[in-house]
């Protein structure tokens, strides 16, 4: 087994993937095959006794998250650790963010203590980008304010391959708070780049104004936007955007753009439901669609480790010149 | 006029444009006592005057150039720039006089502030700097300041610049008494609460990017509120920083309605759009913003047809550690004293321009707007004129900008056309070797 998660993950390392990863523009679609193809094989250790490989041992992978997160986190962390990293969390409350450094300081301060790679996440649009032109380690970007958030969206192409087999001609409705969604921004990237068909449901007033520049189709009637859908896409609303002005109230919202049963008939009969979670219970989506069949929210947050998994082994676990994954000794007894 | 002692020189071997008289041709200029004492040809000119010669070596020398909106940050910010530095970038940029805006700490809203910026600026000697007033004490948008005692204290405008003044009520009455003082009230056109937290233009980029956006309507929806209450009031408004299409299409109309309003816009306007954001991060933020493509035509199209009256840089220096931050934790502004000419003579290069119709711009028009001496090539005009090489190639920035800052999206960027030597009161201040005399 451990033979077939080198061999698809050599194959993708030289189908070019940069130091960092930083926004899905950066990837190609072979790069984003090469990482579903590296996080297939990763799959299968979790129903393995000992779920590590030490491709990634005496590595050391810092989690900088400057806003509150428990799946993002949690994942970048069972992720590093089953590939044997080290792994440290650093959150903005309990740093010295909170007595005024910056985040260049910060960021010098961590791979000064001899971090190969940084997952950050970051209230600002852009911190990762800023951060990898300062410094010498890997950056991955975790999330950054409503740009990015690419390994969600890698991990959605993982779910939707997974459960539809393909990703190509498949028609993708993401539904919700577009304007303020990094996960929306990163999935419309990557959905169009592997030849998905994107099409975005939201009221005006969480649109982008500039959102027809984009190859995507844009409803704002649910119902008409998620017609013969194969996949639908919910994102989390931010509570407060009802205080913010851009809806009236989260009942409003919920009447309007709410995924239920009745509504979900318009869809593909086979659809497939996803968000990146947390969910607003009542809001984005009703109890009983978010546990149906045809919800796989669950399995992105189980998928996410993988993909996860594959990134950093990507971006980390090459030897210093090879340009090709390094392959530790001792590798091919760890299974077999 | 702020006092800088005078000079005299003899400049030779120039050729010299001022489109204010109508002069120009080929010669030697010779300054006494920082006024021109007279003009002609021929290798003997000037030779018995005993003064201090300079070979122009073929420039042509224009009135210096006029700045009606820079941040000199002194007193209260000198770690971003003070007096000296800006005035050393003024000069390297061509700028013979400079207006410097009330956002200092504290607040130029007093005849006190007003007096030692004019001091300190004395003491320097390189430029001739002119403060302008506070519209509202603290710029706090309530109460306005003394603009007569600041106006006796040498104040040249007054303006809340950074912000808009505050409410049209206040404008208003801003406007009316200011009209005692016959000088002009400059608004920063910005509708903040449509702005919200915007950091960059409102369109594809800021899509893309995932910042919020600062729409046109922002700049648009302030425009109309002043030009309809300077109907009302009377007075002279100045509209800063002009970048949007709708809001020069607003000034044109009123400009043909005969109301007594005037613009300028800067460089970048001219130069860049909202794309440059992409690639020069921080350094491209500035508020207005960057705009579009066609925001950015309107603009030379407003230049051309004399609806923006002044291209003014908005000299906005800022340390390094507040640019390189987090791109919505970044402060706006870019510096632009030093590249301005090169970015302006684009628009000749372009052939949007003549030569003449650049140099009215850059300081007849601002000269003749706010009331300042300016440059004169015929004998007894006052000896502020900049040398400037037209086929002149340099890098932006290097191997230094003079300003203490180095925020700026050009830095690094090949320029065409060199500001040579800068000459205020017949005292040579700059010259393209790095050398103050002072």
């Amino acid at each position: 087994m451990i033979d077939r998660i080198l061999s698809s993950a050599a194959l993708s390392v030289t189908s070019g993937l940069g130091p960092h990863l930083l926004s899905v523009s950066d990837l190609t679609p072979d790069s984003v095959r090469g990482i579903l193809d590296t996080a297939e094989s990763f799959l299968d250790l979790r129903h393995q006794t000992v779920k590590k490989v030490p491709v990634l041992r005496g590595k050391t992978l810092v989690n900088l998250f400057y806003e509150s997160s428990t799946r993002t986190r949690s994942s970048f962390e069972i992720a590093a650790k089953r590939l044997s990293a080290d792994v440290i969390n650093v959150s903005a409350t309990q740093s010295s963010v909170t007595k005024g450094e910056s985040l260049i300081d910060t960021v010098r301060t961590i791979e000064a203590l001899g971090a190969d790679g940084i997952v950050i996440r970051h209230p600002s649009s852009g911190a990762p980008a800023f951060v990898s032109e300062r410094v010498r380690c890997h950056v991955i970007n975790g999330g950054d304010g409503c740009h990015e958030h690419p390994t969600q969206a890698l991990l959605d192409l993982f779910t939707i391959r997974k459960r539809k087999g393909r990703i190509e001609g498949l028609n993708v409705a993401i539904v919700g708070d577009i304007l303020h969604s990094r996960v929306a921004r990163s999935n419309i990237l990557a959905l169009t780049r592997m030849g998905a068909r994107v099409r975005l449901v939201a009221p005006p007033t969480l649109l982008p104004s500039a959102a027809e520049a984009w190859p995507v189709e844009i409803f704002h009637h649910l119902e008409q936007g998620i017609a013969g859908c194969d996949v639908v896409m919910a994102l989390r609303l931010q509570l407060e955007r009802a205080a913010g002005g851009y809806i009236p109230s989260l009942s409003e919202y919920a009447r309007l753009y709410g995924l239920n049963g009745r509504v979900l008939r318009s869809a593909h009969p086979d659809v497939l439901i996803l968000h990146p979670g947390p969910v607003n219970r009542g809001v984005e989506i009703s109890e009983e669609e978010m546990f149906a069949s045809s919800s796989a929210i669950l399995s992105q947050v189980e998928f996410g480790v993988s993909v996860r998994m594959a990134v950093l082994y990507l971006l980390m676990g090459g030897g210093p010149d090879s340009g090709l994954p390094g392959l530790p000794p001792g590798i091919e007894t760890g299974e077999r | 006029m702020g006092y800088l002692k005078p000079g005299s020189l003899l400049i030779r071997n120039v050729y010299y444009l001022d489109p204010s008289e109508g002069v120009k041709g080929f010669g030697n200029i010779l300054i006494r006592d920082g006024l021109v004492e007279s003009i002609g040809v021929g290798e003997s000119f000037g030779a018995s005057s005993g003064v201090p010669i300079i070979d122009g070596g073929g420039a042509l020398l224009c009135p210096g150039f006029i700045d009606l909106h820079a941040h000199f940050r002194e007193p209260g910010f000198e770690y971003k720039e003070s007096i000296r530095t800006g005035s050393m970038a003024a000069v390297a940029g061509g700028f013979t006089s400079v207006c410097v805006m009330a956002n200092t700490d504290p607040v130029n809203d007093s005849a006190d502030v007003t007096e030692t910026i004019k001091s300190r600026a004395n003491e320097v000697g390189l430029v001739r700097v002119y403060p302008i007033g506070a519209v509202t004490k603290g710029l706090a948008g309530e109460q306005l300041t003394e603009m007569g005692r600041l106006s006796d204290a040498g104040c040249v405008a007054f303006s809340d610049d950074g912000k808009p003044v505050s409410t049209s009520r206040l404008l208003r009455k801003a406007l009316e008494y200011s009209r005692i003082f016959d000088r002009p009230v400059i608004d920063h056109c910005e509708d903040l609460d449509l702005s919200a937290k915007g950091v960059m233009n409102e369109g594809i980029v800021s899509a893309d990017l995932g910042l919020a956006g600062i729409p046109n309507a922002s700049e648009e929806v302030c425009v109309a509120r002043d030009l309809s209450v300077l109907a009302l009031s009377g007075g002279r408004l100045h509209v800063a920083h002009l970048s949007t299409a709708g809001g020069i299409r607003m000034v044109r109309e009123a400009k043909r309605r005969h109301l007594h309003v005037t613009a300028e816009t800067c460089p970048h306007y001219f130069a860049l759009t909202e794309e440059a954001v992409r690639c020069h991060g921080t350094h491209a933020k500035m508020n207005p913003p960057l705009r579009r493509e066609e925001d950015r035509l309107a603009v030379i199209e407003g230049l051309k047809d004399g609806t923006i009256d002044v291209i003014a840089t908005d000299h906005a220096p800022h340390a390094s550690h507040e640019k390189e931050q987090e791109f919505d934790r970044a402060p706006f502004g870019i510096i632009g004293l030093e590249t301005a000419f090169s970015l302006s003579f684009e628009l000749v290069r372009e052939g949007h321009l003549t030569i003449s119709e650049l140099i009215y711009r850059l300081s007849t028009k601002p000269s003749l707007l706010f009331g300042l001496p300016r440059g004169r090539i015929v004998p007894g005009g006052l000896a502020d004129f900049v040398l400037l090489d037209l086929s002149g190639i340099w890098e932006a920035g290097s191997p230094r900008y003079f300003s203490k800052s180095r925020n700026s999206p050009f830095t690094g960027t090949q320029m065409k056309g060199r500001v040579n030597k800068t000459v205020v009161g017949g005292r040579l201040v700059y010259d393209k070797e790095g050398v103050f005399v002072e």
